[in-house]
């Protein structure tokens, strides 16, 4: 392993004196950062709702100020008559509409069913699925308290309790940024070590560089050592925004979690310097690494939960580093938990780092075809 | 000769790319301390052949032999052994002089002490001393070539391949560059070199035409002249007359 020290000498300049590859290396963590952070919110408040009120009594006003209530509805105006109201759905203006039909009082108070129609824009899932659950919320409470006076009850027979643990206020950036960590290491990583051979390849220096004596190994690990470091920083980056722009808590053992990011990085790297053997352009390994990078998001549990998806794409996801590393960032920096619980990610990033790196020397052959 | 004397020994070597055979059925010897030329016009093989001897590229059939050494059977042994110029500029163009040469040095594995030596010594050699601390890529062509030759020089090679080292070079500056082969080979270095130069050529001690992937013409650049009838003819006559009779040929 002589030859590692001056290999990775080389790279690490050539890696400094690249000011646009680094500025986008220290530009992409905060930049993606900012825009996840910020855009996606899963928990959905404030849905705009418009209000067809046929009854116009005391109780109708009542029952309308108890959706307002929920937080999930925001009233933006009142419409008379349905086409009005499909109106303002189709256009967007609305995205729920809540109809309290002429005879609601009047069955109120006969005793009968009540009925209030909440009509939901459930093209986008994830808000349809706050204004339904809420609506059912309100139904519930009214429903509840009527019976239980009329059965003569002060209090409720039963009463769930639900305790959110790990993340009590339901706040989606306490699980998106420690996500992004891994999101961003991966698109990184990959990309930047995927370029490598071909780099090299593309402007005649591989060939004067594969008729010396280094060995394949040697050659890899030089390449993708000074990259670690940078993975790290970007890592610290997005740690550190997460807790003071987004209020993250960085509860659990970080130099734990540093530990085994050092894993991860390397089976990142080592995965692009595989695809980097397999591409002929700088151009190609741009569109490998880009390709590669869709079925990270979708099927690491970034931002679907793996559980909600088909048995084959539990076992798809689960061949990529990514998954195991995000039950790390997410068991450490939410759960606080340990080595003790984490073991079993910690092996298969180890043989994932491990195996890549044998694949991609195995893969790499000293001659030009 | 004893086949360990040789500096080269090639065998019926033959590369082909899909459907064009760009070296076909190479039969060579060349001897320690040689300045051996191979000429050719574009696209008959030159690059190919020395490629095959450096193990960068597989032969398709028959065997090169560096130093009684198979290319194909221990490459990282041959590899300590020869330095190699490649026709492109195959330095890095956004480190400086000195860090190339500070990289190839480390890279042909000698050691810190050593390889500042090594380097202040082929620095000294190729004039290189006033362009140290120069980015390789903004080098003009002549000082790019020495640094190559520099680089290539390193680890003391037995045997140097040089892919048209001075293609692009200004005459003075290729002078200077013949006489650091010259120098070389009196050292006892055997060097295989590419040029498209007939004065270049003359001062080889024997030359391989090629043509089309295979020898057209062999032997010192007089013997090579002879060839053709002599007559006075120059050795770019000798050249012209050989290739196009090999293209005319069915
Ligand atoms: N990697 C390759 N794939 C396909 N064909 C190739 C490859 N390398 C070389 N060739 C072909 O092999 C033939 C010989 O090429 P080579 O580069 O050895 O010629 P050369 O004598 O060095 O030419 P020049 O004087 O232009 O450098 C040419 O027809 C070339 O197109
Ligand atoms: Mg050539």
């Amino acid at each position: 392993m002589k030859r590692f020290g001056p290999m990775f000498r080389k790279e690490f300049v050539q890696m400094r004196r690249d000011r646009l590859t680094l500025g986008i290396m220290v530009g992409i963590p905060v930049i993606q950062l900012l825009l996840f952070g910020f855009a996606i919110q899963t928990d959905v408040r404030n849905i705009p709702t418009v209000v067809l009120d046929q009854s116009r009594t005391p109780e109708s006003r009542d029952v309308i100020a108890a959706f307002q209530n929920t937080g999930n509805f925001r009233i933006v105006g009142q419409v008379n008559g349905r086409p009005e109201l499909d109106a303002a759905l189709a256009r967007g203006v609305a995205q729920a509409g809540i109809v309290v039909p002429e005879d609601y009082p009047r069955e109120l108070a006969r005793g009968t069913t009540a009925t209030i129609q909440v009509i939901v824009d459930a093209s986008d899932p994830l808000s349809s699925q706050a204004a339904l659950a809420a609506a059912a919320g309100v139904a519930q409470i009214r429903n509840l308290a009527i019976l239980s006076a009329a059965a003569g009850h002060r209090t409720l027979p039963v009463e769930v309790r639900v305790r959110p643990r790990y993340n009590p206020g339901l706040r989606s950036p306490n699980y998106i940024v420690p996500g992004l960590v891994g999101v961003i290491l991966t698109i990184t990583m990959v990309l930047v070590t995927s370029m490598a051979i071909v780099r090299e390849r593309e402007r005649g220096t591989l060939e004067q560089l594969i008729v010396t004596p280094i060995t394949r190994t040697e050659l890899m690990l030089g390449k993708i050592a000074p990259y670690v470091g940078v993975g790290l920083v970007q890592m610290t980056t997005v740690l550190l925004l997460g807790r003071f722009v987004f209020d993250v808590p960085l509860t659990g053992n970080v130099p734990l979690l540093y530990g085994i990011a050092l894993l991860f990085v390397v089976a990142s790297l080592a995965l692009g310097l595989f695809v980097s053997t397999l591409v002929r352009t700088q151009q190609q390994a741009m569109q490998a690494s880009f390709f590669f990078v869709l079925p990270n998001i979708l099927l690491s549990g970034f931002m679907f939960p793996r559980q909600a998806m088909p048995v084959v794409f539990q076992w798809l996801g689960a061949l990529l580093p990514l998954t195991h590393f995000l039950q790390v960032l997410r068991g450490i920096l939410l759960k606080g938990v340990g080595i003790a619980e984490l073991w079993p990610q910690v092996g298969i990033l180890a043989v994932f780092a491990a195996g890549l790196i044998v694949l991609a020397v195995r893969r790499f052959h000293k001659t030009l075809d | 000769m004893t086949p360990a004397a040789l500096a080269v020994q090639t065998r019926h070597l033959t590369r082909r790319f899909g459907a064009i055979t760009a070296v076909r059925d190479l039969t060579l010897d060349i001897a320690q301390g040689e300045v051996f030329g191979l000429l050719g016009p574009n696209g008959s093989g030159k690059t190919t052949t020395i490629r095959m001897l450096c193990g960068l590229l597989e032969p398709s059939a028959g065997t090169a032999a560096i130093a009684g050494v198979e290319v194909t059977e221990a490459p990282d042994q041959i590899k300590e052994r020869i330095g190699y110029m490649s026709q492109r500029f195959g330095l890095y163009e956004d480190l400086t002089v000195a860090e190339n040469l500070d990289f190839y040095g480390g890279i042909y594995g000698l050691e810190r002490a050593g390889r500042r030596g090594r380097i202040a010594e082929v620095v000294a050699f190729l004039g290189l001393d006033r362009r140290l601390g120069q980015l390789a890529g903004t080098l003009s062509g002549g000082w790019k070539q020495r640094l190559a030759l520099a680089c290539a020089l390193m680890h003391r090679p037995a045997v140097l391949f040089l892919d048209e080292p001075t293609a692009g070079v200004d005459p003075a500056a290729r002078r200077g560059f013949w006489r650091t082969i010259h120098a070389l080979a009196r050292e006892g270095t055997t060097i295989i070199v590419t040029t498209h130069y007939m004065d270049e050529a003359e001062q080889c001690g024997r030359l391989a035409m090629m043509s089309q992937g295979h020898l057209i013409a062999l032997g010192t650049p007089a013997e090579v002249v002879a060839q053709v009838g002599g007559g006075g003819r120059s050795l770019e006559d000798a050249f012209v007359i050989l290739q196009e009779r090999d293209e005319r040929r069915p």
